[in-house]
């Protein structure tokens, strides 16, 4: 099948971290990749390079991806420095090589963060999200215990705002880009996706308390609202979700008790 | 071979309410003592794990991404069916029972496609209780949508994105239950074996895919919810690593395949652009609602599409289906669209692609209206196409989206091998020929949240099960066949990768055994896989070592399998000599170019025994039993 640009090709030199193993020194390692369609997808890109390489003996280069329609979290790298590459609120398997140009030199590196350290080349260990999840980030509601789904109705405008916090990805992107490694960004989506919900308000505090605190025993740094969060996001999840967190977790500290309490009438 | 699908006496809508009052319950007390392996995350993997693990059981989960959270049913895009009747536009359990089995083309079972439309109704409120954020009205009650094949508005949705709140809500009580320690959770693990002790399955091999170490896990009963096997065809819309190697080992343990022909070829995705693509992006079906599907009249017409007249425009699906339109099931659509490209009125790029054009609607909606109901659809098909579809149509074509077939399974979600559940895709149960939209993330969460948790009781506390360790000798048979086979894959001095293998695969099934089959293709292709296998173990090159993370070797071992199953799907393909649902003999159609079906022949499952290495697998059948409906030909015109 004919490709649908132009049929021109471009030549790209990618500068990529290559690291045998979590303990293993890395370095940059320079290739060539010839013949570059505009209309591939970054990851197609690194697939056409990883092909050369096994013909070649050589070892592919490891990175993460699997849904490659920007929605499983799966991918992500920083791209001349930058998470996920230039195009703003793109994943890496969503940006394509349009967005380069011909003789472009290409820098491509994992995830920087201590609590993401990295199993092999651009392959890094996002497992914390998964313990800032397990430490409160869900509505307690065991199967089969459920209401009509329509028993409490929702505003339009709230429901709407838990769609925006929801739809984080959990890619990892927000602390890649953070100068201090916080996860705050994706730590408040959470928070703030079940706290402005009906169904999220009887653990609205100890939620916010226990993943929260969950974040720092994982070795994530504060957040001092640079803002390189949201400038990163793939999802474009907004920091004003962050401020909602810091508020709900100030409230949580002070009056742990009343606010247990008192669930919704903030 | 035992196809008894224990299928409950009694009236229909009674069956499911009989059956659970007469299934052995395991005490809570015992529970504890029950250990259960759950491979796969997605919404019927992770929903099982977690109710399971609530109700006490001790539960180990696998799966091979980095996160229980990514599985691809994050990926579904359009929404979940429910007969809610909330629109009061006549539907009910009755009415999604009915389109379900006629959707599927009349290959399914009637009492498992009863339940579903029944559980329907629990799971939306399930999935609320967990601050699912489905779209809303403004009186803040639930929205709804319509999907293909039906003609009410049954469809919940969360924007483009309803499989990733409904995982991540499935996700969320995985990772309480993980806290709370009710789940062992084992990310980057893949299964590679399943081990069957006294014909019960007890356990399985896994190889964790950072450090390369081969591991067994014990249990008493293993659930299999580990997705669809597109993949096959190297492009579809499937993620990178779906695959169908943990339904395959288990097929070569003595699980039955049922059905494995029936894929769905999905009518509207992004057409390929070129011989490097590595998969498909599917545009949700929900876009038909409002996009108005068409060609040129005139074949070989290369006007932009603006420039085409409305009375030089063939809006075939209004044409020839008018009453359900552009909102025909996925099968037909697709079929319709191959159609049409093969008479040469294809557009775009090598004439494979047809609009989906949103012109009408704007005009009607307002480009606002139909960015609040598609936007993030248009962001992505001009992020990948570099076109803007609220200026010119979007160019779709089919691709391949969901496997239909799989593993062999009775009303109570077992394999033919004792201890062996299968749910969601990775199971052949609900969808017959042909699967509606919307009813993928029913059916899954149908299977995890509310069926798994009640049978695997009665299996538990009617089967006397002693007690095994890892040391048996089955486990260590399967850990060594495991090793001997990743060896094999290692020690290739080949010249050729996984990749270079799998894409052949892929163009031998979509041309023989895709759209259209006929008889002498699939003979052909069956050939030409047998020929490929065979050149694979012997040319396949796996760079870099099997102790570290190597993604070709996970890729290696997964396209040797897709190599058997390749040739599986055809010879299923070949002896089901009618037209059903997805599966269209080009020998077996009506005059007017619609799929024949063969009630006398072939109305019954298609269930294949594993028999050894080297010999083909048995065919068997379990027959069709139609009480409620009448068998009729499909027609949506």
């Amino acid at each position: 099948m004919a490709g649908s640009g132009s049929g021109k090709t471009m030549r790209i030199t990618l500068r990529v971290w290559r690291q045998a193993g979590p303990s293993a020194p890395g370095r940059l390692e320079t290739y060539d990749v010839p013949e570059v369609s505009p209309d591939m997808s970054f990851l197609e890109m690194l697939d056409v390079l990883n092909e050369r390489l096994a013909a070649a003996g050589q070892e592919p280069v490891a990175f993460d991806h699997d849904c490659r329609e920007g929605i499983c979290g799966s991918c992500g790298v920083m791209i001349n420095g930058v998470a996920h590459g230039p195009r703003k609120a793109t994943t890496t398997c969503q940006l394509h090589m349009r967005s380069f140009g011909d003789g472009d030199v290409i820098t491509v590196e994992p995830w920087r963060a201590t609590p993401f350290p990295v199993i092999r080349d651009l392959v890094v260990d996002r497992s914390a999200f998964d313990r800032i999840i397990a430490a409160g980030g869900y509505v307690s509601v065991a199967t089969g215990n459920a209401p009509d789904a329509n028993a409490i109705p929702i505003p339009k405008s709230d429901a709407d705002r838990a769609m925006d916090a929801a739809q984080c990805i959990g890619c990892g992107a927000c602390v890649a880009a953070c100068p201090n490694a916080s996860a705050s960004l994706f730590t408040a989506a959470k928070v703030a996706h079940l706290g402005v919900l009906p169904q999220g308000q009887p653990e609205r505090y100890r939620r916010v308390l226990h993943m929260a605190d969950q974040m720092d025993i994982e070795g994530f740094g504060a957040c001092t609202l640079f803002g390189e969060c949201q400038e990163a996001c793939p999802k474009s999840i907004s920091i004003d979700h962050i401020t909602r967190m810091n508020r709900d977790y100030f409230w949580a500290s002070v009056q742990p008790p009343v606010a247990e309490a008192s669930a919704g009438a903030i | 071979m035992d196809l008894n699908a224990r299928i409950p006496s009694g009236p229909l809508d009674q069956k499911w309410d009989r059956h659970r009052f007469e299934l052995k319950l395991v005490n809570p007390a015992n529970k504890r003592k029950h250990r259960v392996i759950v491979v796969g995350t997605g919404l019927a993997g992770a929903s099982a794990a977690a109710s399971l693990a609530e109700l006490g059981y001790r539960v180990s989960c696998f799966c091979f991404q980095d996160s229980p959270r990514r599985a691809h049913s994050i990926a579904a895009q359009g929404g979940i069916n429910a007969a809610k009747n909330y629109q009061n536009d006549g539907d009910s359990v009755w009415r999604l029972f009915y389109d379900t089995i006629k959707g599927g083309d009349f290959r399914a079972r009637e009492a498992n496609v009863y339940r579903l439309a029944q559980l329907s109704v629990r799971i939306i409120d399930q999935c609320v209780a967990q601050g699912v954020p489905f779209a809303r009205e403004y009186g803040g009650l639930l929205a709804n949508r319509s999907f293909g094949g039906a003609q009410v508005s049954r469809t919940f949705y969360a924007r483009g994105q309803t499989g990733q709140q409904l995982l991540l809500g499935a996700y969320q009580a995985l990772e309480k239950e993980i806290r709370r320690g009710g789940v062992t959770m084992h990310p980057r693990t893949e299964m590679l074996d399943l081990v069957v002790v006294d014909g019960r399955a007890r356990g399985i091999v896994a190889r964790d895919l950072v450090t390369g170490a081969i591991t067994s896990h014990v249990a008493d009963a293993v659930v299999l919810a580990t997705g669809g096997y597109g993949n096959v065809f190297y492009l579809s819309t499937n993620a990178k690593g779906s695959n169908v190697t943990a339904t395959w080992r288990a097929h070569r343990r003595g699980a039955a395949f049922a059905n494995p022909c029936f894929t769905q070829i999905h009518p509207t995705c992004i057409p390929q652009s070129g011989d490097y693509q590595s998969k498909l992006t599917l545009m949700s079906e929900s876009l038909r609602n409002d996009g108005r599907v068409w060609v040129p009249k005139r074949p070989g017409d290369t006007r932009r599409p603006e420039e085409i007249p409305e009375d030089e425009r063939d809006y075939y699906l209004e044409r020839k289906y008018p009453s359900f339109g552009n909102l025909a099931p996925r099968d037909i659509a697709s079929r319709a669209a191959k159609e049409v490209c093969d008479e040469g009125r294809g557009v775009g790029p090598g004439g494979l692609g047809v609009y989906l054009d949103f012109a009408a609607a704007i005009g009607r909606l307002g480009e606002k209206t139909i960015a609040e109901r598609y936007g993030n659809l248009f962001e992505m098909y001009q992020r990948i196409t570099d076109e803007n579809p609220y200026r010119t149509p979007m160019r779709i074509y089919p691709a391949v989206h969901y496997t239909m077939g799989g593993l062999w399974v009775d009303y109570n979600l077992m394999s033919t091998i004792p201890g062996l559940h299968v749910l969601g895709e990775a199971n052949f149960s609900d969808h017959g020929a042909n699967r509606l939209g919307a009813s993928a993330l029913m059916q899954g969460l149908a299977d995890g949240y509310f069926i798994i948790p009640v049978t695997i009781g009665d299996y538990l506390a009617t089967q006397p099960l002693a007690p095994v360790g890892t040391d048996h000798p089955e486990f260590r048979r399967a850990e060594d066949e495991v090793r001997a086979r990743i060896g094999s894959l290692m020690a290739g001095k080949g010249r050729r990768t996984a990749d270079s293998f799998h894409r052949e695969l892929g163009r031998i099934m979509w041309e023989e055994c895709g759209m259209a089959r006929r008889a002498e293709g699939l003979r052909e292709a069956i050939g030409r896989i047998a020929a490929l296998r065979e050149e694979f173990w012997r040319d396949i090159n796996v760079p870099g070592s099997a102790d570290t993370l190597n993604q070709a070797l996970e890729k290696a071992g997964r396209v040797a399998d897709f190599l058997e199953l390749g040739e599986l799907m055809c010879r299923d393909a070949l002896q089901r000599e009618e037209s059903c649902g997805g599966h269209f003999r080009v020998e077996h159609q009506t005059p007017d170019g619609e799929a024949r079906r063969d009630d006398a022949r072939f109305c019954h499952v298609s269930a294949w025994e594993w028999v050894g290495e080297g010999q083909p697998q048995r065919l068997h059948q379990e027959p069709l039993v139609f009480e409620n409906v009448q068998l009729a030909t499909r027609s949506y015109k």
